[in-house]
This record gives C-alpha cells, structure tokens and sequence, in this order.
C-alpha cells in the first residue's frame, strides 16, 4: 500500500525541483515584467511604492524617436546578419560536403567562435577595428590606403558589428546545413545523377528542397538568437556612434541601468517579447505543418499500395 | 566512420579551406599573440610577428595567486583573481545543480508521460526565445527587493539554474526516450525503487546526453554577463563583468585585458577540442530533430 503511495508521487517528486526552480526564477519574474511595465518605477523604490501609469510607458515609447530608431537598427541587425549568415553557411556547407579526411577537426576549428564568450568576441573584434594598432586598419596602411573609421562612423560601425556577428555565428548555420545535407537520402541524388542533372539542377533541384525543413528550422533559430545579440555589440561600440548600432537589448539595459526607467524598461522588454512570440509561434506553427503533411502524404502512399 | 576511401579534391578546395580555418581561427590566434606582447610591441609602429613573447600579462591579471615575486607589478589588483574565483564557483555549482534538478525533470516527464512532448518543446523554444535583457529588469526587481540575495552568489546561481532548465531537460529527454525500458523493469523485479532506478541504471547510460547539457549549461553561465552584471557587488564580480568593466575606461592595457579575455575563452575552448562531437549533437538536435 505504502509503495503504490510512493510510486504514484515519484513522477511529482522528480519534477517538484524544476518547476519550482523555473516558477520562482522565470515564470514570475515574467510575469513580474508585464505587470512593472504599467509602473512608473525607478531602482530606489519598491515596486509597491511605484505609481500605476496603465499604458502610459507603452505609448510614450511608440511616440519616443530613440526608442524607434533603435528597434529600426534591431530589426535591421536581424535581417542582414541572418541573410548573409544564411547565404554563406548554406554555400559553404554546399562546398564542402565531401568525403574528405580531416572534416571533424575542421567542424571543431568552426565551433570555435560560438563557444567563447561574446564578450571576449567582442574585445578581440574591437582590438582589430583599433584605429592605429588593429590589424585591419595596419594592413590599409601598409597598402598605402587611407584607415577606415570602423567603430567611429555610423555607417561603418554598423558594418562592422555585422561583420563580427557573422563570424561568431555563420559557423552555426553551416554545421547545421551539413548535417541536414548528409542525412539527405542517398538514392535521391544517385537517381538525379543518373538522370544526368549537372551539379548546379543537383543542387537547386534535389539538395535544397530536401534540405528546406532544416534550413527553415534554423533560420528562425538564429533569427531569435540575433534579436539576443548584446554583449559583442556593448564591447565594441556600445550602442554608438550616435544611436548607429543601439539594439533593443542594449537600449533596455541603459533604460534601465542609466535613466533608471524601470516600467519603461519592462515595456519595451515586452515590446520585443511580442516580437520574439511571433517568431517563435511561426516557426512552431511551421513544424506542425510539415509533420502533418509528411504523415498525410505517408498515409496516402500507403493507401496506394 | 569505418570506410578509409576519401575523394581526392582539386586545390582549389584545399586552397578554400585553409582560408576558412584562418578566417575561424585568426581572431583567436591575434587574440593570444597580443596577450603575449608587451605593451611597448603592441603600439609599436611595425607590427609583426616577431616579438618576445612575455607572460607579464597574465602575472598581472593573476598576481593573487603567484607563488613568485613578480619584478614588473608594483600594486597587485586583486579584482580579476577573485572574479576568476567567483565565475568558477558559479559556473561549477549552477552547472551541477542544473543537470541533478534537469534530469530528473526529463526522466518524470518521458517515463511517466503526463505531459506530451510537445508541451516540452513547445516551453523550451518559448524559454529559448527569452533574451536574457527581457530577464534584467524583473530579476533585478525581484532579487533585490523581495528575495534579497541581490549582489550574493546564490542568486546569481538561482538564475543561471532557471535560464538553463528548459534546455537541458529537453536535451536529455531525447536521449531518454532511447534507454531500453526492459532495463528498468528488470531492475525493478530484482526490487530496486524508482530513485534507484534512477541513479544506478537511467544515469549511467545517458552520460553522453549528460556531457552536451553540461558543456552547454557551464558555457552559458561562463560566459554570461548582463544579468551579472545587475545582480553582482564588488564582491560577486564575474569575469566578463570585470572585463567589460575595464574596458570603458578611456585608457585601454591592450596586454592585460587580452591576458583576461584568453582566460575566459580557456575553458570553452577546452571543452571544444575534448568534446566537439557531443557539442554539435547539443546543437543540430535542436534544429534537425525539431
């Protein structure tokens, strides 16, 4: 009696640590977020002293030009970065998927950039954009070119923080592209190359659409984790020149640590939660769409047999 | 992969690689020739790849814990050594903690099916899409008015533990899913209970599954730095926290804060090398599996 008793709580007793660790230091302070964004709220007081302004943070940011600019810069970030990520990741893995000795160490020399931290990405970038001793504007010289303003010119800081995400996270895309590429059906490819498709029909025709599930998959991926991006961009040009490269991230880090809004802060973390929910619920939407026509196309073959 | 057959490329291919992997690698490489430099070396007009290589840099960051007399370092600045310190304790902790509280989160939830999957991975992208800056004004708030563990160890570590759950528990569920149950039921008939089963039969076999979700957890506690940065006093610091502080000040030690930088990108790159196989299984599960 007493053992059914343990057995029927087991599966409780084994979840109780992680609901209650993600209850108290994720659901709530979620919560806590939406419900401090109707606050007028600076770091002195507590949140029960704050006065509720309703909307009102929501519709002064919408009115707010820095506020909209720099979700312009984030949503431009976003989109050039994943589609120059994109582009290059899927050619390379293209490229370089052959049967050659040596891919696992190149695959690890890849993962590189990703595992260390953003903000050593960051300094090492800053470093070579350095105006006198970085290596890119030495090597200009030493060409007899003029130095370019990388992190000083808003045109070019932005250029810049794209070049650096696009190291640290290109490498994702392609080892994502290359596992898809090399779990892709074998009899599909030897039957196209028996039909005699050149290696470009090979590559548009069959590798692609077989690869487009994954390919989707991580696009929205690095999509979310490109509305994440903070810390390279706050080491190398912290938001400037000007409001050049002040991403949402950033701009609620200093809305809340230097102009010391709180509800503000909220607010504007709830407008890019918004965003970040769209995304997401796409790309899950997506997912279930393909499952079910992978099954219905399954059930129709088996009904034809 | 037992076939030794490899396809013989043109050199072109080769050529394409080998600029790859210096395109991947230079930055890092630059990275740790300049912590290696003297600061005179660094501003010098001819830069090269000729110099002394020192190790001044790194007895500066480190001078706490030398067992030496270093001639060069008039005051020692003890900030970097107790941050190195902090992130270690940090990291360790919340790492273990994740993985004990997240595996047995995962075993409930496939053994015992009383959710789907699919509410699993549905809660994991959605914690997947929560940037940490969304986190900063709420955990902030909470911590240091309700909680009152702003600015301790603890409650950077209660974070962290929260931040990485979803992932891990899904991580592990899939490799769960593939423990034979007839393992389990026969440990069961030789009258072992459900935490016995746990411990001395599920656990050992998934230790694959074990090691991603623990390079991946230590990884983004490691090199976490804007909730850190809002919850941490003087005495909490993490490394990245010092060194982003170091850095906005108008005057900029090239050496040391390379020294500092290659430090915090040691142990990522450690673990790359030992277990890049586990890290990009962590990685393409999530995309190719859905």
């Amino acid at each position: 009696m007493q053992s059914a008793n343990v057995n029927r709580a087991t599966p409780y007793l084994f979840l109780a640590p992680a609901a209650l660790v993600m209850a108290v230091a994720l659901l709530y302070p979620i919560g806590y977020m939406i419900y401090a964004s109707f606050l007028d709220w600076n770091p002195s007081q507590r949140i029960g002293e704050a006065e509720f302004v309703g909307l009102r943070n929501y519709i002064n940011l919408l009115g707010d030009a820095a506020f909209r600019e720099s979700f312009y810069v984030t949503l431009k970030f976003a989109t050039v970065v994943v589609s120059l990520e994109m582009v290059l990741g899927v050619g390379l893995a293209l490229l370089l998927d052959r049967n050659i000795r040596g891919m696992s160490v190149l695959r690890t020399l890849f993962i590189l950039p990703m595992m260390i931290a953003p903000i050593v990405v960051g300094l090492m970038w800053r470093y070579m954009y350095h105006p006198s001793v970085g290596v890119f504007n030495r090597t200009l010289k030493s060409l007899g070119l003029d130095p370019i303003p990388w992190l000083s010119d808003g045109n070019w800081a932005f250029a810049s923080v794209v070049i650096a995400d696009i190291w640290q996270w290109t490498p994702f895309i392609f080892i994502l592209s290359l596992a898809a590429l090399q779990s892709l059906p074998q009899s599909a490819m030897e039957a196209a190359r028996i039909d005699g498709a050149t290696g470009w029909q090979q590559v548009i025709y069959i590798k692609l659409p077989l690869m487009m599930p994954v390919l989707i998959v991580t696009l929205l991926l690095r999509l979310i984790d490109a509305f994440k991006v903070l810390e390279v961009i706050l080491v190398l040009t912290n938001g400037g020149p000007g409001l050049s490269t002040e991403i949402l991230s950033l701009r609620i880090s200093r809305t809340a640590s230097e102009f010391r809004e709180l509800g503000e802060a909220a607010a504007m973390s709830n407008y890019l939660l918004i965003l970040l929910v769209i995304l997401t619920f796409a790309m899950f939407a997506y997912n279930k769409a393909t499952e079910a026509r992978t099954a219905r196309l399954r059930k129709a073959a088996e009904e034809d047999v | 992969m037992a076939d030794k057959s490899y396809d013989k490329q043109n050199p072109a291919y080769y050529a394409l690689l080998v600029a790859l992997v210096v395109m991947a690698v230079g930055p890092i490489a630059m990275m740790l020739m300049t912590s290696l430099k003297l600061n005179v070396d660094i501003m010098s007009d001819t830069s090269s790849l000729l110099f002394m290589p020192t190790l001044r840099n790194y007895e500066t960051a480190l001078c706490d814990f030398l067992w030496y007399e270093a001639p060069h370092i008039d005051y020692c600045d003890k900030t970097f050594g107790r941050a190195l310190i902090n992130s270690l304790t940090i990291s360790l902790i919340s790492t273990v903690l994740t993985l004990v509280i997240g595996c047995m989160a995962a075993y409930a939830l496939v053994r015992f099916r009383f959710m789907g999957r699919d509410t699993v991975s549905l809660s994991t992208l959605a914690m997947r899409m929560v940037p940490p800056a969304v986190l900063l004004v709420p955990v902030f708030g909470i911590w240091t008015f309700q909680f009152q563990i702003d600015g301790t160890r603890a409650g950077i570590i209660l974070v962290y533990v929260a931040m990485n759950l979803p992932f891990v528990i899904w991580i592990l569920q899939s490799f769960i899913v593939q423990v034979p149950i007839q393992l389990e039921e026969a440990a069961r008939m030789d009258g072992a209970g459900p935490f016995q089963v746990f411990f001395l039969v599920v656990l050992p076999l998934i230790k694959p599954g074990l090691a991603a979700a623990a390079i991946f957890t230590f990884r983004v506690a490691w090199n976490e730095f804007l909730l850190a940065n809002a919850l941490a006093d003087r005495n909490s610091r993490t490394v990245p926290v010092t060194i982003v502080n170091s850095i906005t000040e108008f005057d900029i030690d090239w050496g040391v804060i390379m020294a500092t930088g290659m430090l915090l990108a040691i142990p990522p790159i450690i673990f790359t090398f030992v277990a890049s196989r586990q890290i990009i299984t962590g990685m393409t599960a999530g995309a190719v599996k859905g």
